[in-house]
């Protein structure tokens, strides 16, 4: 088992090492100069020039991208003398748009896209999980036919348009909630919530629906196994033998897919944070791209990565655990 | 695959009223029998209709989507009139700001809505079944490189980095000759979406692969002297049909809402050329003065949406030849 691990993340390291070189890549060939970015409109070239020597753009890409990594585990130094600036590690470069370092930036708006996944993905899971057994306990009865329909509208729908209509209809056309603004929950919870609840309840709305349909079909393929019948013939209650036989089994494929799902959330959801004014990763990025602000762009999708690829790896051990017959080979 | 009989045997079958059905034929018949989902095919070929024919319907009622008509605005450049300026000569009322026919606008959006989905779909399929086959099929070392890759594919978040390429590389698809704007963005998008999306179909079609060119009938093929080429399309393909149409009719719907998604954030169609996307991003400036407006675009979108997942979900079930002994 520890072998299995060691040698999985193992492979974790490499991939990222891939993402990392492609993503440098990716971003250095854009026709944006980094160095013309630092100073505005009025810049004059000299001083363009000092930026660039001084944020290492005018080495060679490889170079550029060696300086990258190094800095991740040692820290970055920019510039000599009185100007000289630097990112302790683990640095991801420095932003010359918002004149700070990429990994404070990161660090600033990582707490916001976590809790807004994390509050998601509970709500989520308790409504596609709920939602899917109820289906299937009632198959073909007008429970069924209400998920699979909410399944439908849910899979489909553009998530902008969701998180619009429901910030709509909420806060302007019925007043119940204050238009969100985010405030930090240890200063200020009730604001916290009232900022949190509408993109808590889009997100898990729409990812539900994928679940709902995952556990209903889940569940009612375990009924027909031969280990519930077992079950049956050995006069287990009913109650039990749903929990423990049937839900369990379902349950397997569903946390691989909820496992990669958030993490992919954790890398900034984008339409969400921009749709509710959430300062979360994906404003971040978005802000990023409007700005052509190389650095971060590159540290958010890297940052993006390690999760999903870290997901991978927890998803494949907990397999082993669900799953007993994947323990035993 | 339908089964040949002599008149005589066909005589007979038809006297005790059975009829030996190929599996297609099953399918269809299913499918047939599925009403809601004979609807929602109607609904999509309607809509398949008015974006292939916008341009003459347009001229019939007299609308265009590019005409200005300030007349139909009051002076705060609001539509005039209930219901965001519903009138006889603007059955969907006009854009603000502009005055422009929404009902035109929806038309003419709805085909490059469903240009860039059925294009999108065919290019991330097409690639995406080639792929999953050769690592099937081959297994080995190529199937290991194409794994490498996969994984590589799936660590990157994809919405990011679509949305930070698509100006220098639309740039770049300008320079190379695409004619400049909305053409460009569609290329891009189609190409973009390719490069994401075909991950998740080579995966469905490598393992289907890897468990049918072990069956007798592969193996007879290759007996009887079939090159990697026949066996490949003349044997495997027929077999991929099932789940492949079940992904294609699943993620039509999907490129159609990735498609608004990025004219919502300002990097779809440019104006004056109408996409659902680009009119759901404008609409929702004027959600407070004129909530008509916000809700056709997305009504527009969700019944073309949701009349893809019932098809989607009806020719799975069609397909599936569990499904009437499940019945029983």
């Amino acid at each position: 088992m520890y072998l299995f691990i060691a040698r999985r993340l193992f492979f974790a390291v490499l991939l990222l090492l891939a993402v990392s070189l492609v993503t440098y890549l990716l971003f250095s060939v854009l026709p944006v100069d980094p160095a013309a970015l630092t100073c505005g409109k009025n810049c004059k070239p000299d001083l363009i020039a000092a930026n660039r020597v001084r944020l290492g753009y005018d080495k060679p890409v490889l170079e550029q991208y060696w300086l990258f990594l190094k800095g991740i585990f040692v820290g970055r130094d920019y510039g000599m003398g009185q100007a000289a600036f630097s990112c302790p590690a683990p640095s991801l470069g420095y932003s010359f748009s918002q004149h700070q370092c990429v990994t404070t930036l990161i660090g600033k708006t990582f707490p916001v896209t976590a809790y807004l996944s994390l509050g998601a993905f509970v709500l989520w899971m308790l409504i596609g999980i709920g939602s899917g057994a109820v289906a299937a306990l009632n198959k073909g009865k007008w429970q069924d036919r209400l998920a699979n329909a909410f399944t439908a509208v849910g899979v489909s729908l553009p998530t902008f348009y969701v998180g619009l209509l429901v910030l709509f209809s909420v806060v302007i056309w019925l007043g119940i909630l204050p238009f969100p603004h985010y405030a930090s929950p240890f200063e200020d919870p009730i604001a916290f919530f009232q900022a949190m609840i509408l993109p808590w309840l889009t997100l898990a709305v729409l990812s539900a629906a994928s679940y709902t349909r995952l556990t209903r079909n889940g569940m009612l393929e375990a009924m027909n196994e031969d280990f519930v019948r077992l079950g049956v013939a050995k006069g287990l209650k009913r109650s039990v033998i749903l929990r423990k036989y049937v839900l369990r089994s379902a349950l397997v494929p569903i946390v691989t897919i909820a496992g990669l799902d958030f993490a992919a959330l954790l890398g900034g959801a984008i339409i969400t944070e921009s749709v509710f004014t959430l300062p979360g990763m994906g404003k971040l990025s978005i802000r990023a791209v409007v700005e052509s602000d190389l650095p971060v762009l590159v540290g958010t999708t890297m940052v993006a990565a390690v999760f999903i690829v870290l997901a991978n790896v927890l998803v494949d051990i907990l397999y082993g655990v669900l799953d007993p017959r994947v323990r035993t080979k | 695959m339908s089964v040949s009989t002599s008149p005589r045997v066909a005589n007979a079958v038809e006297t005790i009223s059975i009829e030996g059905k190929s599996p297609r034929q099953l399918a269809w018949q299913r499918f047939r029998g599925d009403r809601l989902a004979i609807f929602a095919a109607g609904v999509i070929a309607t809509y398949v209709f008015i974006a292939a024919f916008a341009p003459v319907i347009c001229a019939v009622l007299g609308i265009s989507p590019y005409r200005l008509d300030g007349a139909a605005l009051n002076d705060f450049g609001l539509p005039k009139g209930s219901f965001g300026g519903v009138s006889s000569e603007h059955w969907l009322g006009v854009e603000p700001g502009t005055g422009r026919d929404i009902l035109a606008r929806l038309m003419y959006g709805a085909r490059v809505s469903l240009l860039v989905g059925f294009l999108g779909t065919l290019f991330t399929t097409s690639l995406g079944i080639v792929i999953g086959v050769i690592s099937g099929y081959k297994r080995g070392k190529v199937d290991a490189v194409i794994g490498r890759i996969t994984d590589l594919t799936l660590a990157f978040p994809s919405l990011l980095l679509i949305i930070a390429l698509t100006r220098p590389l639309t740039q770049r698809l300008e320079s190379m000759g695409v004619p400049e704007g909305n053409p460009a963005r569609i290329v891009y998008i189609i190409l973009v979406l390719g490069l994401f999306g075909w991950v998740y179909v080579a995966r469905v079609v490598r393992g289907q692969t890897l468990s049918l060119r072990e069956r007798e009938f592969v193996e007879a093929a290759r007996a009887s002297g079939a090159g990697t080429r026949r066996i490949v399309f003349k044997e495997l393909m027929p077999n991929l049909w099932a789940p492949i149409i079940v992904i294609v009719t699943l993620s039509l719907p999907g490129y159609v809402a990735t498609e608004s998604t990025l004219s919502f954030l300002g990097l779809g169609m440019l104006p004056p050329s109408a996409s659902w996307g680009a009119m759901l991003g404008d609409s929702v400036r004027y959600y407070r003065a004129d909530p008509t407006y916000l809700f056709i675009p997305g009504i527009a979108l969700i019944v073309l949406v949701l009349a893809f997942n019932v098809v989607g979900d009806a020719v799975r079930d069609a397909l599936d030849p569990k499904a009437d002994r499940q019945s029983l």
